[in-house]
């Protein structure tokens, strides 16, 4: 499905993501790969390789630290915990408004829920990108106003788009605490 | 609209028969059965669509049953005024006759002992039983013994309280029982009876009188057809405004029922069949009314007991309802809330999307408006000179005239008002706001004043048709108020010096003219003509007369008064003439005097009273004894007004010479008292009227201002000032009134004039009531613009932005 | 005190309760002549309470408000009608046209609140109506013309005496996607070239994509995006 493929495709979200996992305490490997499985991997669980890929990266750039080893070695038997540097990163991320384009939800939905699991602020997530929305829409509607019916279509149909994305996102918001429960039972 | 069933699955309507029989059989539900059940869906809804509904219906409910509550109080008039008379007539005492009835064991002395204390009159009699079966007047348990009296409850209240002092002076009696109420006209009557053994009586005064019974035999004094023109046009004028005014109060809230029902044509109702809800809807409020009617009426009536307008007070138990008008009123009330719902909607078209007005109504034509009032007035006009010489009136002409000449206000109104509006432009935001919606709706803004105009205009002719006849049924007073403001006449046996003297003394009075007066005839018995004798001092005489000098012992005729033709020819130095003749039935003394020859001549002018005194002034030496002991004295007196009640004074003074003396007060004018009383009457029914038109004018402008809440708030928003908002809803309702009012004026006018035409009386506008009544109905308008001010500076705050 | 240099009206740290709800609760807001700022949020958040304390139609309970160097909670209710008289216009959802007037004589009304003759009133009325292309509806009234041209001659209304803030509270709410937007071209548009700044409040992305930047309020307390990001 291509909104899973969209989700995968960024490895930095994923990498984002265990992070924001990461933050609420150290995990082991399978730890991680269950809880993100849980929270965000419902149609499509996650592969271990690519958990074990995403982690050694983020070793490399000093995001995360090995915590502990288990007895019995193996790969799964790490454990991991986030540096200062790399709470650093997913609140950059965090307050990084995606790109507008169609098909956003999951990533949004993605950082949405992660913010509520490490007690950030949601709404302001969502603020930002609706700012980000309207700055697109902004351009559009400009050259609409300009341009001749041909362009005039083409914009409606990007801003009916946006719009909806928005809207969902005024939805979102306005079920943060009933979403904020879920999250944390 | 949550409230709004589907028609019943199981009602007559949708019951078809599963087999079909006949052609023609098919269960069709009878009209009535129609009827039933569309009224009880209205009803329903009435009760029970929420608390608009609710308030609707309450708004219609109170409206109707102020409207119930005055008519049930008209219905109740005539057995009122009838048990007032019944109990006046019980208790009359006075016969009117010359002839004195022996004494006998079933006889009884009265006397009459009338009095004003201060403004207010008390009815006064001594009463002297001559036998164990001599009558009691009627609310009396037994004779007062001498020295006591029985009292009205509200004279012994008077009597205990500070404020009775003086009368307490004046009325010397032990008080041993109260009049029972059967024994009262009103219960605010002022009455007592007084046991006394001293009275007697005179042949031909009727100050006392011997009687074997009470109650008066004679046939009731027929009401005069003008008086009863009078109470006829009061009755309509204003009943009219009330039937007009319950028609307002079933439209409450109309714009809101008629979304209502527009969602029942949604959901599958008929025309007809909304219609007929609608009507339920009106009866409901109409039949909560009529309770609540009833309710008002009761306590009313509870009240009336304690309500005295203008001397006149009536029992709760007087005020019965005719059973009939009851019934009347009962059936009428609903049955014309119905019929005016069903009119009301004719013009506009219930469609399940909403209401449509038939748009743009055609233009108002004039012909047929005009053709009610030109009616009335045919009607009444063959009529006129009629009321002279006792003729009677048909009363259904009258009424009918009447009644289609007001109607004719309440035709003329709207076109008027529509005709004046459309060319009405410029000026203010505030009169540009009023008048471009009263360019739109000035249906409503007509009808809603349609009451005030018609209760002006009878009002008006009324008050042109009293001050028009005022003349004929007001004694003139044309007292000379610079010499005497009151007159003591003395009993027979009181001194004249005496009297002088003692009211000389009593504070307040500043000036006194005591004067004997007799008549003097030419022959001794049977005389058809005779002299008035004058006597008193030479300064009291040149009161009564013009005289060129002046000595005790002189005797002077004046001849040249006016309605005075014997004296020119009885009056001769040296003839005999008789005191005190005999007549048919009265023997009289018959006192011979022979008039000196010296005869000195004075001329007439007005004395104390305003009247022109002719015959013989004589100074008392002149006149011999016997023919002093005739004269009957009395004492003109001047009265400092200022003086605090001078007037009271004086009558204690008088009470005390003789209980029976007559003090008598000049006023500039005397109006006849039941005439004053259908005046009061009107006056006080006409405030009453307008203040419930007040109300229900108050009632829409606040239904009115609230639907418009969004939009004031709006106005408010882009600044437009508090003020313009005010003055727009001010003109709003000053227009149509300004018009309303001007209609009246010009219809009353007419009336009253056609009226006074009727009665024959000149014809002159009695500006007076013209502006009094405009000015009622102008502070009606003020008193409704003020009061709706609070609730609209309440809407012109920004909460009703909020309202989304 | 925060209140950004060179702003036309500015609000700093507004409360304002209805009875128990803080409709505000600590909000601001700036804006600059000529701009158009969109006011969003969810409703109930107080977006339009904002509105109406930045127009001077309710006080707040606390906070300041300027507008052109001048404390605007400071001022009687007469000097702040007057304000609105001059200074500021209006449009709303609905409702707002008075339904006996003609759609000329509401356009008109605003000039003539302000004392102006009525021929010269309806005749700057009038050239209004033609900008916003409904000078064909003068002589109607407002039940007898569509919703957009309804809503049109009420945003000719609130140019009319030419505001330097222009106050919208939902103006497209009760319009369809086409005449919507037809308003908000000719409402930006107008109110650009007389230079009015716009405060525009809607819970329309759409709408909000015709203001140079967006101001959000939630549960009474704004966040103005632009100076976030």
């Amino acid at each position: 499905m291509r909104r899973i493929r969209h989700v995968y495709s960024g490895l930095m979200s994923i990498g984002h993501t265990l992070l924001g996992l990461l933050e609420s305490g150290p995990r082991h490997g399978y730890d991680l790969k269950r809880a993100f499985d849980e929270k965000f991997g419902q149609d499509r669980p996650l592969h271990y390789g690519q958990v074990y890929s995403t982690m050694s990266r983020l070793l490399k750039n000093g995001l995360v630290e090995v915590d502990g080893i288990e007895a019995g070695g193996g790969p799964e038997r790490k454990r991991y915990a986030i540096t200062e540097a790399g709470i650093t990163d997913v609140e950059r991320w965090l307050g990084t408004p995606e790109k507008p384009e169609p098909y956003l939800q999951s990533t949004l939905y993605t950082k949405v829920v992660l913010a509520l699991l490490t007690r950030r602020d949601a709404a302001d997530i969502l603020d930002t990108q609706r700012s980000e929305h309207l700055r697109l829409m902004r351009a559009l509607t400009e050259r609409k106003r300009k341009g001749d019916l041909a362009d005039q279509l083409i914009c409606d149909h990007a801003l009916f788009h946006l719009e909806a994305d928005l809207r969902w996102l005024e939805l979102t918001a306005a079920r943060l605490d009933k979403l904020a429960k879920e999250v944390h039972a | 609209m949550s409230t709004s069933p589907p028609p019943s699955p199981a009602g007559p309507v949708s019951a078809r028969p599963q087999v079909p029989q006949r052609p023609g059989a098919q269960a069709r539900p009878g009209l009535v059965r129609v009827w039933a059940r569309d009224l009880a869906m209205g009803v329903r809804f009435a009760v029970t669509g929420g608390r608009e509904s609710w308030a609707r219906t309450w708004l219609t409910a109170v409206g109707v049953g102020l409207g119930v509550a005055l008519l049930l109080v008209t219905a109740a008039v005539p057995s009122a005024l009838g048990n007032r008379h019944d109990r006046g007539a019980a208790r009359a005492d006075i016969t009117y006759s010359g002839k004195v009835r022996p004494k006998g064991d079933d006889t009884l002395l009265v006397g009459v002992n009338d009095t004003t204390y201060r403004s207010e009159n008390v009815r006064g009699r001594l009463l002297q039983p001559e036998g164990p079966k001599a009558p009691l007047p009627p609310g009396v348990a037994a004779f007062p013994r001498p020295g006591d009296m029985v009292v009205s409850p509200v004279l012994k209240k008077l009597l205990a309280s500070d404020d009775g002092a003086l009368l307490r002076e004046r009325l010397p009696y032990r008080i041993a029982g109260t009049i029972a109420d059967r024994g009262l006209i009103g219960p605010s009557e002022l009455a007592y009876y007084a046991g006394t053994r001293t009275m007697h009586v005179i042949a031909g005064q009727n100050r006392v009188e011997r009687i074997d019974s009470f109650g008066s035999t004679a046939s009731d004094d027929e009401w005069d057809p003008v008086l009863l023109l009078l109470v006829l046009l009061v009755f309509v004028v204003l009943l009219m405004p009330v039937g007009v005014f319950i028609a307002t109060a079933v439209r409450f809230g109309g714009e809101r029922r008629d979304r209502r029902l527009a969602a029942l044509r949604l959901v599958g109702a008929d025309g007809r069949m909304t219609r007929r809800t609608a009507a339920g809807e009106a009866l409901a409020g109409a039949a909560l009314g009529l309770v609540l009617g009833a309710v008002f009426f009761a306590v009313l009536r509870q009240l009336a007991g304690r309500i005295t307008i203008f001397d006149m007070s009536v029992f709760p138990f007087d005020l019965d309802p005719t059973p009939a008008l009851a019934l009347l009123v009962a059936c009428a009330v609903p049955a014309s809330a119905v019929a005016v719902t069903l009119f009301a909607l004719r013009s506009v078209v219930i469609e399940p999307l909403g209401v449509v007005r038939t748009t743009r109504p055609t233009r108002r034509r004039l012909w047929w408006r005009l053709l009610l009032p030109l009616c009335g007035v045919a009607l009444l006009y063959p009529m006129t000179g009629q009321g002279n010489d006792n003729g009677r009136f048909n009363e259904w002409m009258v009424i009918g005239g009447t009644v289609l000449l007001l109607i004719g206000v309440t035709a003329l109104l709207p076109w008027a008002v529509e005709a004046v509006v459309v060319r009405m432009g410029g000026g203010t935001v505030s009169w540009q706001l009023a008048v471009r919606r009263l360019q739109l709706s000035s249906g409503t803004a007509a009808r809603m004043i349609n009451g005030i105009a018609v209760a002006v205009a009878g009002a008006i002719a009324l008050q042109m048709l009293f001050s028009g006849v005022q003349g004929d049924y007001t004694r003139q007073t044309k007292n000379d108020l610079d010499r005497a403001q009151m007159t003591v006449n003395l009993q027979q046996d009181t001194s004249l010096a005496a009297a002088d003297h003692a009211l000389r003394t009593t504070g307040g009075v500043r000036h006194t003219t005591p004067i004997g007066n007799a008549t003097l005839a030419p022959d001794r018995r049977n005389p058809e003509a005779e002299v008035s004798l004058s006597v008193g001092s030479c300064a009291d005489l040149r009161k009564l007369a013009h005289l060129p000098s002046c000595h005790e012992g002189d005797v002077f005729v004046v001849s040249d008064a006016a309605y005075d033709t014997h004296t020119r020819h009885l009056v001769k130095p040296g003839r005999t003439l008789y005191a005190d003749p005999s007549y048919e039935n009265l023997k009289g003394r018959e006192i011979p005097w022979r008039l000196p020859m010296d005869l000195r001549q004075g001329s007439s002018r007005e004395d104390p009273t305003g009247v022109e005194r002719g015959g013989i002034l004589a100074t008392p030496s002149a006149l011999p004894r016997e023919v002093a002991s005739t004269l009957s004295n009395q004492v003109f007196l001047r009265v400092d007004p200022s003086y605090p009640d001078v007037r009271d004074e004086v009558r204690n003074t008088a009470a005390k010479l003789d209980p029976l003396t007559d003090v008598f007060v000049f006023a500039a004018s005397e109006q006849s008292t039941r005439f004053s009383s259908i005046r009061t009457g009107l006056f006080v029914g006409a405030t009453c009227v307008l203040l419930l038109i007040g109300a229900s004018l108050l009632v829409s402008q606040l239904e009115q201002l609230r639907e418009r809440r969004k939009l004031l708030s709006v106005l408010v928003a882009f600044g437009t000032r508090r003020r313009t908002l005010s003055l727009s809803v001010l003109w709003q309702t000053a227009v149509p009134v300004a018009l309303g009012l001007l209609l009246a004026a010009v219809v009353g006018l007419t009336l009253g004039t056609v009226l006074l035409k009727m009665v024959d009386a000149s014809v002159s506008v009695d500006w007076a009531a013209v502006g009094s009544m405009t000015g009622i109905g102008a502070a009606v308008v003020l008193a409704v613009t003020l009061l709706s001010m609070p609730p609209l500076l309440r809407m012109m705050r920004p909460d009703g932005l909020r309202t989304e | 005190m925060s209140i950004p240099e060179g702003s036309l009206l500015a609000a700093h740290d507004l409360h304002k309760a209805y009875g128990p709800t803080n409709a505000l609760d600590g909000a601001a807001f700036s804006i600059h002549p000529g701009e158009v700022v969109a006011v969003m949020g969810p409703s109930g958040s107080g977006k339009s309470t904002l509105l109406h304390c930045l127009a001077g139609i309710v006080t707040p309970d606390s906070g300041t408000i300027m507008y052109n160097g001048h404390e605007l909670s400071a001022m009687n209710d007469a000097d702040r009608s007057a304000l609105r008289r001059t200074d500021f216009g209006f449009v709303f959802q609905f409702g707002q046209l008075v339904p006996e007037l003609s759609c000329l004589e509401n356009v008109a009304l605003p000039l003539r609140l302000n004392g102006t003759g009525r021929k010269q009133a309806e005749s700057t009325a009038l050239t209004w109506m033609q900008r916003l292309e409904v000078e064909n509806v003068a002589k109607q009234r407002p039940g007898e013309v569509s919703g957009g041209q309804g809503q049109r001659v009420a945003v000719a209304r609130s140019l009319v005496t030419g505001p330097r803030v222009l106050f919208a509270d939902e103006p497209t709410g009760a319009l369809d996607s086409l005449n919507g937007e037809r308003v908000m071209e000719l409402l930006t548009d107008a109110a650009r070239s007389a230079g009015a700044a716009v405060v525009l409040v809607t819970h329309e992305a759409r709408v909000a994509a015709y203001s140079d930047r967006e101001v959000v309020v939630r549960d009474g307390k704004s966040r103005d995006m632009e100076r976030v990001v």
